[in-house]
């Protein structure tokens, strides 16, 4: 059979399986819509949650990214790992013993004050929602290399998928959805790099082959630093990024990460909080599976595609470069006309351009693996990207119905306020999908937007929140606002008002904008620690709820009222 | 010991772990993994320079272990002060 067959059939019985799982999990209450009625176990939550987490952007294009940075590449692996120690220690098992849906919830009981929550309803709706175009972008990429339709159909036909489980089922069919996609994602990712890592190294273990010997009995690493040298690019495994900079960034991506919204609900759909600390360490070795890989994924892809394709005569060239030519993911100029291709460092004599994310997508090609493999990374990539966009657009709803509606009008019923949300995400992915079908040019930059923002808005007032008994609502707001405006601005005179001057000599400290949410982070800190000093002492029984998630007996279910 | 002064005792000791499981949690990774990347890197670990070892498998793996840890010592505190679920 034909890549194209294989395709349609392992994306179509990936779809067919997910559709049957939402149907058979259908939500019937707010509480299951929301948490998935708190009844849900550690290890199946931690898979849904490592599959809610890794994003199209995890499964497609950080291996390739990686292939590129060499050692600076690290600051998204430990960046967007880190964040779960975070998570487990400062955060979920404090969360869940609070007990209610959102992040906004605590923010707005914490500080008692509805301003802190509509501040940190519009941090959740924002992150949120540039998230969500991403993958949905990342979905019509897939179905249109794939199968060979129009990106724009591609759109459309995941918006259709999302909406019917995300909709429907709620957090509940969400939750033992993306336990499905999980399986798919890290199945499709592991296979092509273990054949990899064999054909390269003689070791099925991708982790040691990249620690591996190369046919001619060098180190892989050392002969991959050797030949880039060559070309004239800086060393794989030396960084070229500074060292402030390299540590701001992996702190903001780990602050970031256990301050997304979407991430932290996850932990409210755990019965005890016991299960919510184990949950998050099952996250992580679900998620560590694939990102120990990556690196791996990235230096064999790299390796080989300078061993395949540079200083080979044009006409030669294997026929997986041909392929991905026709969708311009990789490019031959002769520019020096001998016929033969030159991979170099000068971009005035180079004449090959790969695309970050050829390294996932053509990988089971290069290793000259079966067709049905083929299919299986298009199944994992969509699998990838429809469990991220379905928990996002489930955050959007519950802020919606939740968060707004029921914070003005608390004496709606339930079965009014599960009509809210289901409509709420319904709005959510016809958004999501017109921004997927019209990307705004930004979206690449936006991303390091939404971590920042995390980073600089949610996590201090959270951690401070449950750390520090004193911590005001009039600390809160003005650390928030901030920890976003310093970040915000920061972010937008770079990226957006001047970008020229985007260059590590024009930098505070020498920290890029992709770093800079770890200051921002620092600002909100000690504006909410100087604020609340000076302000009246939080109500008694707000104090008393503090004292209260601290300690872990009495968890009870998550509960709305 | 009266219920205050216990689950006084209980936050500190809690906050205890979580401080020495941080500093761990620190050294891995900014610590090995940037700070130190370039000294460890002179030291070999099969075909790695153990700095990039660290910077791109190391501290990931202990990120995992410091979790588990994390519950195991909970588990037995929370049990200590009689403030775990059952």
């Amino acid at each position: 059979m034909d890549i194209i067959t294989w395709t349609y059939i392992l994306v179509g019985a990936s779809f067919a399986l997910y559709i049957g799982i939402a149907i058979w999990t259908r939500a019937g209450s707010t509480k299951e819509f929301y948490v998935a009625g708190g009844g849900v176990s550690p290890l199946a939550n931690g898979m849904a949650t490592a599959a809610d987490w890794m994003s199209a952007a995890s499964f497609i294009s950080m291996a390739g990214i990686i292939s590129f940075a060499g050692y600076d590449g690290s600051v998204y692996l430990m960046g967007w790992t880190g964040g779960y120690v975070l998570l487990a220690l400062l955060l979920a098992p404090y969360l869940r013993k609070f007990g209610k849906f959102t992040v906004p919830d605590f923010v707005g009981d914490r500080y008692y004050s509805n301003k802190a929550r509509v501040v940190a309803v519009i941090c959740a709706l924002f992150i949120s929602f540039i998230y969500v175009a991403g993958q949905m972008r990342g979905v019509g990429i897939v179905f249109s290399r794939y199968l060979e339709v129009d990106i724009n159909t591609g759109v459309i036909i995941g918006m259709c998928i999302v909406f019917f489980y995300a909709v429907l089922g709620g957090m509940k069919g969400i939750t033992y959805t993306q336990v499905a996609q999980y399986c798919v994602l890290i199945f499709a990712y592991m296979v092509p790099a273990i054949f990899v890592s064999m054909q390269l190294t003689g070791n099925p273990i991708p982790q040691i082959g990249l620690g591996g010997t190369v046919a001619d009995g060098s180190a892989l690493l050392d002969k991959l630093d050797g030949v880039l040298q060559e070309l004239g690019f800086a060393a794989y495994t030396s960084g070229r990024k500074g060292m402030v900079d390299m540590l701001a960034i992996t702190l903001a991506l780990m602050v970031g990460t256990a301050g997304l919204p979407h991430v932290i609900v996850r932990f409210f759909t755990v019965p005890r909080v016991k299960d919510a600390r184990l949950s998050a360490g099952y996250a992580l070795i679900f998620i560590a599976i694939l990102y120990t890989t990556a690196p791996a994924v990235a230096a064999f892809g790299i390796y080989n595609a300078i061993d395949t394709v540079a200083e080979k005569p044009i006409d030669e060239l294997p026929a997986w470069v041909t392929n991905w030519q026709k969708t311009n993911l990789i490019k031959v100029d002769d520019k020096n006309g001998d016929g033969v291709v030159q991979y170099l460092a000068d971009p005035a004599a180079n004449e090959l351009s790969i695309d970050k994310d050829i390294m996932v997508l053509a990988n089971p090609e290069i290793a000259n693996l079966p067709n049905w493999v083929v299919g299986l990374v298009a199944a994992g990539a969509m699998a990838a990207a429809l469990s991220t966009a379905a928990g996002l657009l489930l955050v959007i709803s519950t802020s919606v119905s939740r968060d707004l509606f029921r914070t003005f009008n608390p004496k709606m019923s339930e079965k009014k306020e599960l009509r809210i949300a289901r409509l709420a995400a319904a709005g959510a992915v016809i958004l999501a999908g017109y921004f997927g079908v019209n990307p705004p040019g930004f979206v690449a930059e936006v991303v390091a937007f939404a971590f920042g923002l995390a980073a600089a808005s949610f996590f201090p007032v959270i951690i401070m929140g449950i750390f520090s008994s004193r911590m005001t609502k009039e600390g809160a707001i003005a650390g928030m606002l901030c920890g976003l405006v310093f970040t915000m601005a920061y972010i937008v005179y770079f990226k957006f008002v001047a970008p020229e001057m985007n260059s590590a000599e024009n930098w505070w400290f020498g920290i890029s904008p992709e770093g800079i949410g770890s200051i921002g982070m620092l600002i909100n800190f000690v504006v909410c620690m100087l604020v609340s000093r000076f302000t009246p002492a939080p109500p008694q029984e707000v104090q008393k709820m503090v004292e209260e998630i601290r300690i872990p007996r009495g968890a009870g279910q998550a509960t709305g009222h | 010991m009266d219920q205050n002064t216990s689950k006084k005792l209980y936050w500190r000791k809690n906050l205890q772990t979580l401080f020495s499981l941080l500093l761990i949690w620190f050294v891995v990774s900014f610590g090995f993994g940037i700070i130190l990347v370039e000294y460890l890197n002179a030291i070999k670990l099969g075909g790695f320079k153990l700095g990039f070892w660290f910077a791109q498998q190391g501290s990931i793996y202990s990120f995992v272990i410091l979790i588990f840890v994390y519950v195991y010592r909970m588990d037995r505190l929370d049990k200590e002060f009689d403030v775990n679920e059952n």
